[in-house]
């Protein structure tokens, strides 16, 4: 299957298989007027299979979020058709409002207002806390 | 300026040198009872308190200060729906500290970042109450000498006792301390205080169900009580709350130089004919709640 190549935006690779569709909407690109294209199963002599999506736009990717996610992601830069730059991700140390605490006794479930706040406590585990009760968050890849 | 949310906000040399003040404000009370002239205190509890909002008044007192503030969340302006950092920052107008209680966890952390006037967490739910966790430093400091290399078992709910929470993290800090962990498996310790504390720091420890077991090699015997307030399920807490009674047939078992510490209320958890045991501290721990929040108040307001 051939997809035309991205000119101007962004190609996220080495998703793991089957995450695309979360990430499409974390990063909210159904809100986007360009062109995304979303390749699964695609074969990969690193992770075996994996999922790709191109966004043919410069948008701000929220770094983040997808390091939350999956870590392992890599995010490609392309202009004028041609990767200028690679980032590689990792576990970000704060999480702002990606997440919500689910303690019913924590404060932002009385003010929902509130910044739903996480701090990575255990990068092994890929583990979160939220700031005000201590609560665990684990799981990026599961989110 | 410092606020006081969780005891590791102090550094093991800071709590120390608030237990020495405290100390010192115990041998010499006249040389401190001025040191707050015109300074307030408020203090806010959002739930149903005596002894702690007591014990922040009266060391506020015999501080020289005045005190002001509510002792129920139906008499401020969270009744009219206000923001518990609304009803802070208005409170820190008039008052020059504030030691607050908040049923929801993290309250007293989320004002602190807006308060332009020291905070201390009088206790937010299950969480925090690290005041109480200076009492009992205290305690065991001038009822034992030291706190470094003893054995330490905690009895009763571990699960959501924020008191052990925050006792076995204090403790964590210093040398050679042992836990024993006494408890029904339904309130066990639980597992991130065992993996990022307990585990983390490399403290020995062992849980048992038998008291009998536990007792013979303790120092110290912090009793808890089962919080109904804590449970869900009504069932859950009528089946746990008598699971461990400390009696004088028990005491036996107990080292004739350990002591039994209880933060209080107690329900039915520890016989009342255990309080004339010299062992049994937990009148004289109410009473260095006072001294150490003296300490803590004068230490946080510089004066």
């Amino acid at each position: 299957m051939n997809v035309d190549g991205v000119t101007n935006g962004i190609v996220l690779d080495h998703i793991k298989a089957g995450k695309s569709m979360d990430i499409y909407h974390y990063l909210h690109l159904d809100d986007l007027d360009s062109c995304v294209a979303i390749l699964k199963n695609v074969q990969s002599k690193k992770l075996g299979r994996k999922d790709i999506i191109k966004i043919d736009e410069e948008i701000d990717v929220d770094l983040d979020v997808l390091g939350y996610i999956d870590p392992n992601i890599t995010v490609n830069i392309i202009k004028n058709g041609v990767l200028v730059e690679k980032k590689h991700l990792s576990l970000p140390e704060t999480l702002t409002n990606v997440i919500k605490c689910n303690n019913p006794r924590c404060i932002t479930m009385a003010e929902p207002d509130i910044d739903q706040v996480f701090r990575l406590s255990d990068s092994k585990n890929g583990v979160y806390r939220c700031i005000y009760c201590d609560t665990a968050h684990s799981g990026g890849q599961d989110a | 300026m410092r606020h006081l949310i969780d005891i590791q906000d102090f550094t093991p040399q800071e709590i120390n040198d608030l237990l020495d003040l405290a100390l010192d404000i115990i041998a010499c009370p006249d040389k401190y009872k001025d040191v707050c002239a015109r300074k307030k205190l408020a203090t806010l509890f959002f739930e149903p308190s005596t002894r702690t909002r007591l014990s922040f008044e009266a060391a506020m007192l015999d501080l020289g200060g005045s005190v002001i503030g509510f002792s129920d969340a139906k008499s401020s302006s969270t009744a009219k729906g206000e923001s518990v950092s609304d009803t802070v920052r208005t409170v820190a107008c008039y008052a020059d500290i504030i030691a607050m209680r908040h049923p929801k966890e993290g309250a007293p952390y989320l004002v602190s970042q807006k308060s332009p006037v020291p905070i201390i967490n009088a206790g937010d739910g299950g969480h925090n109450h690290p005041t109480q966790t200076l009492t009992d430093l205290l305690t065991i400091r001038r009822e034992l000498g030291h706190i470094d290399g003893l054995t330490v078992g905690f009895c009763g709910d571990l699960k959501f006792g924020r008191t052990v929470h925050s006792l076995i993290t204090a403790l964590s800090r210093y040398e050679g301390i042992k836990l024993v962990l006494i408890s029904p498996e339904e309130l066990r310790v639980p597992e991130y205080l065992k993996n990022d504390v307990i585990e983390k720091n490399g403290m020995p420890w062992r849980e048992t169900q038998s008291m009998e077991d536990a007792l013979p090699g303790l120092d110290v015997l912090y009793m808890t009580r089962v919080q109904r307030e804590r449970f869900f399920n009504e069932e859950d807490y009528l089946r746990l709350k008598d699971r461990f009674i400390l009696d004088v047939n028990k005491m036996m078992y107990l080292p004739e130089n350990a002591i039994v510490m209880h933060p209080l209320p107690r329900v039915n958890e520890i016989s009342p004919k255990v309080d004339d045991d010299p062992r049994a501290c937990y009148f004289r721990q109410v009473e260095n709640g006072k001294y150490v929040r003296m300490a803590l108040i004068k230490t946080l307001l510089e004066v």
